[in-house]
């Protein structure tokens, strides 16, 4: 009697003959492969951009940072504060402090124009001026080619992503700043994050060349504890001198970071999508032709006693382990293709260009594999039950 | 095969059957208020010109396919109400298959192709082995055992064929033509194998045949003809 030991054989039988027959109808199987694995690689590629420059904008948050703008400012760019504003900040309750005073940088941002080296047309590269907290407000901060600049005096250090992506920002070389040509006395490293685009100069010299004042757009400070950022929020929020907006570093950059995600992230996903129901149909022709071409064996073992039930499953599978296949070949791709490559974009927020690298991530391969199981199966399902339906009788005469 | 047999010693029963076929607003009346008794043991030819009905009868009896009316009783079993999966189920314990084009895996090496029906049963690897060694030394292909379908001759197909309808020692062995695409040496040793099947190990065999030559060497032979049984060959 039929039982689920069976019925397992059954399954695994029919399998094999089917995986076994492939060398048979290579080029159709080719071209279903083939297909998946170009709608992997597509569906994990254009992802895997949207994932750097995610990775990019959040990788040098710390959990205990924080930043303040203006209230009612989205970025930098349109925020300013004052010198006494600025200090207020630095003294509010909640921000580390070390020897030297509070963990506060107060902060200039504007943006010059640098050529691209891929193109060699000018792009919008952020230049920063800091005040010597910055390096302890942020994770990660490395001088990794050349020396920090002189504080009051007219140098920069150029992010490692800006010095890869732009041209003119080696070391020794001289970018131009208003009616001032800077020299570049460094490269700094910020494990990859936003900083890694921008360039440094000195708050107060940099206000100076752009006749600022003493006025600032930013504040980035690092609390004692991820804990205590609602208090420092608190008390800045409910200071009648202030009028400032208070968000968590992960937060600000998350923020920042959103339009440009979302719009890869909808155009990844809208032409994944239009390639898998190319690749559906791809599926579907080569399951339907292994049906067509094996229609008298398949009604030869349902002849035998084989359960048509058993035929749909097996049918299922051996169309699923092709477009895993296919999955697996197309994650690979882009993995070697992808990952790590570097670019630039502007990041509409700040108006400047973020230099990052594509990250195709685990997740982002799961996905993948399970969107080459979804068009396996999909493309599977019909022949399947096709196969299954066909009257034995007609379908042993079958040549 | 005692147990097995019906009342009348008769071990297929087929009665009152018609047969009608669908195709578009047509309908074709293939068998018509049919019947037919093969006892336990017989070795029965099934003659008549192309179009009368032959196979569809044989697919009646082998379960492959249902009648519009009558029944079809196979030890003492009405198969023709069976559910799909019962049938199945039936057809792998009780019938042995012979076609006219051997319908092997070409895929599977010849004892490969003679295991395939033992993968349904709960025997081991050890004893499906010996079933299938036994099967293929009762139609003398043991020396082309590891052989693939392609690098067989036509003859030595249906052996492996014929192996693999009696690997399970069915109930029935059901052959459609089995001698239809061979030459008449290699048909002549089939009819051999299938008469010593009959008279050596009592195999009941039905086969559909349009080849007289073929057909003598049944112990008895029906003549179907529009739908209608006859024991004389149709003018």
């Amino acid at each position: 009697m039929a039982g689920p030991i069976n019925w397992f054989s059954q399954i695994v039988s029919i399998t094999k003959f089917g995986l076994l027959s492939i060398p048979q109808r290579r080029g159709a199987v080719a071209a279903t492969v083939i297909g998946i694995a170009g709608v992997v690689t597509v569906l994990v590629g254009v992802l895997s951009i949207a994932a750097g420059f995610r990775q990019a904008m959040t990788v040098s948050a710390s959990p205990d940072g924080a930043i303040v703008l203006r209230s009612g400012a989205d970025s930098e760019m349109v925020s300013g504060l004052g010198r006494d504003q600025t200090r207020v900040i630095a003294d509010a309750p909640g921000v580390a402090r070390t020897a030297q005073g509070p963990l506060a940088s107060a902060e200039l941002f504007v943006i010059i124009n640098i050529p691209k080296r891929s193109t060699g047309l000018d792009a919008n590269v952020p230049l920063r001026g800091v005040e010597s907290a910055a390096w302890q407000v942020r994770d990660n901060m490395k001088i990794v080619q050349g020396r920090m600049f002189e504080w009051g005096k007219d140098e920069v250090i150029v992010g490692a992503g800006a010095a890869r992506e732009f041209s003119g920002l080696d070391v020794g070389s001289k970018i131009k700043v208003g009616r001032y040509e800077w020299p570049v006395v460094g490269i700094f490293s910020a494990n990859g994050g936003a900083a890694e685009s921008e360039i440094w100069a000195d708050a107060k010299v940099l206000q100076a060349a752009y006749n600022r004042g003493d006025s600032f757009q930013s504040v980035y400070a690092r609390l004692n504890s991820p804990g205590a950022f609602q208090e420092f929020k608190d008390s800045l929020t409910s200071n009648p001198q202030l009028n400032v907006k208070v968000a968590r570093q992960s937060e600000y950059y998350a923020e920042q970071s959103e339009t440009i995600t979302r719009l890869i992230t909808t155009l990844g996903f809208l032409i994944a999508f239009l390639m898998a129901i190319g690749a559906v149909f791809g599926a579907l022709n080569t399951m339907y032709s292994a049906v067509s071409a094996r229609t008298r064996e398949i009604a030869t073992l349902r002849a035998l006693g084989f359960g048509s039930g058993a035929v749909v499953v097996s049918l299922m599978i051996e169309s699923l382990l092709l477009a895993l296949v296919g999955g697996a070949i197309g994650g690979g791709l882009a993995y070697f293709a992808f990952n790590n490559f570097h670019t630039s974009t502007m990041n509409w927020q700040s108006f400047s260009q973020i230099a990052f690298a594509f990250k195709v991530t685990p997740e982002l391969l799961v996905r993948g594999i399970v969107w080459s199981a979804l068009i396996g199966l999909i493309g599977g399902l019909f022949p399947a039950i096709r196969a299954a339906r066909l009257p034995i009788a007609a379908a042993l005469r079958e040549l | 095969m005692n147990e097995n047999q019906s009342n009348n010693g008769a071990l297929v029963r087929v009665e009152n059957v018609g047969k009608i076929f669908h195709r578009g607003s047509e309908d074709i009346h293939v068998l018509a208020d049919l019947h037919l008794q093969v006892p336990a043991g017989e070795f029965l030819a099934l003659m008549g010109p192309s179009g009368s009905g032959k196979t569809t009868l044989l697919n009646l009896i082998g379960g492959l396919d249902r009648p519009t009316k009558g029944s079809v009783v196979v030890a003492g079993e009405r198969i023709d109400q069976l559910s799909d999966r019962t049938l199945a189920a039936w057809r792998a314990r009780h019938v042995g298959f012979v076609f006219q084009l051997y319908n092997l895996m070409p895929v599977l090496t010849a004892e490969r192709n003679v295991e395939l029906p033992l993968l349904l049963t709960h025997l081991s690897k050890a004893d499906r082995k010996k079933h299938v060694d036994a099967a293929l030394a009762m139609v003398g292909l043991s020396h082309r055992a590891k052989h693939y379908p392609r690098t067989l001759s036509g003859g030595e197909q249906q052996r492996a064929g014929i192996a693999r309808g009696i690997v399970t020692d069915p109930t029935l062995l059901l052959c459609d033509e089995p001698t239809g695409d061979l030459d008449r040496k290699a048909g002549n040793e089939i009819l051999d194998l299938l008469q010593a099947l009959n008279r050596e190990h009592g195999k009941t065999i039905i086969m559909v045949t349009h080849d007289p030559h073929a057909s003598a060497r049944a112990s008895r032979t029906v003549y179907l003809d529009k739908g209608q049984l006859s024991n004389e060959p149709v003018k």
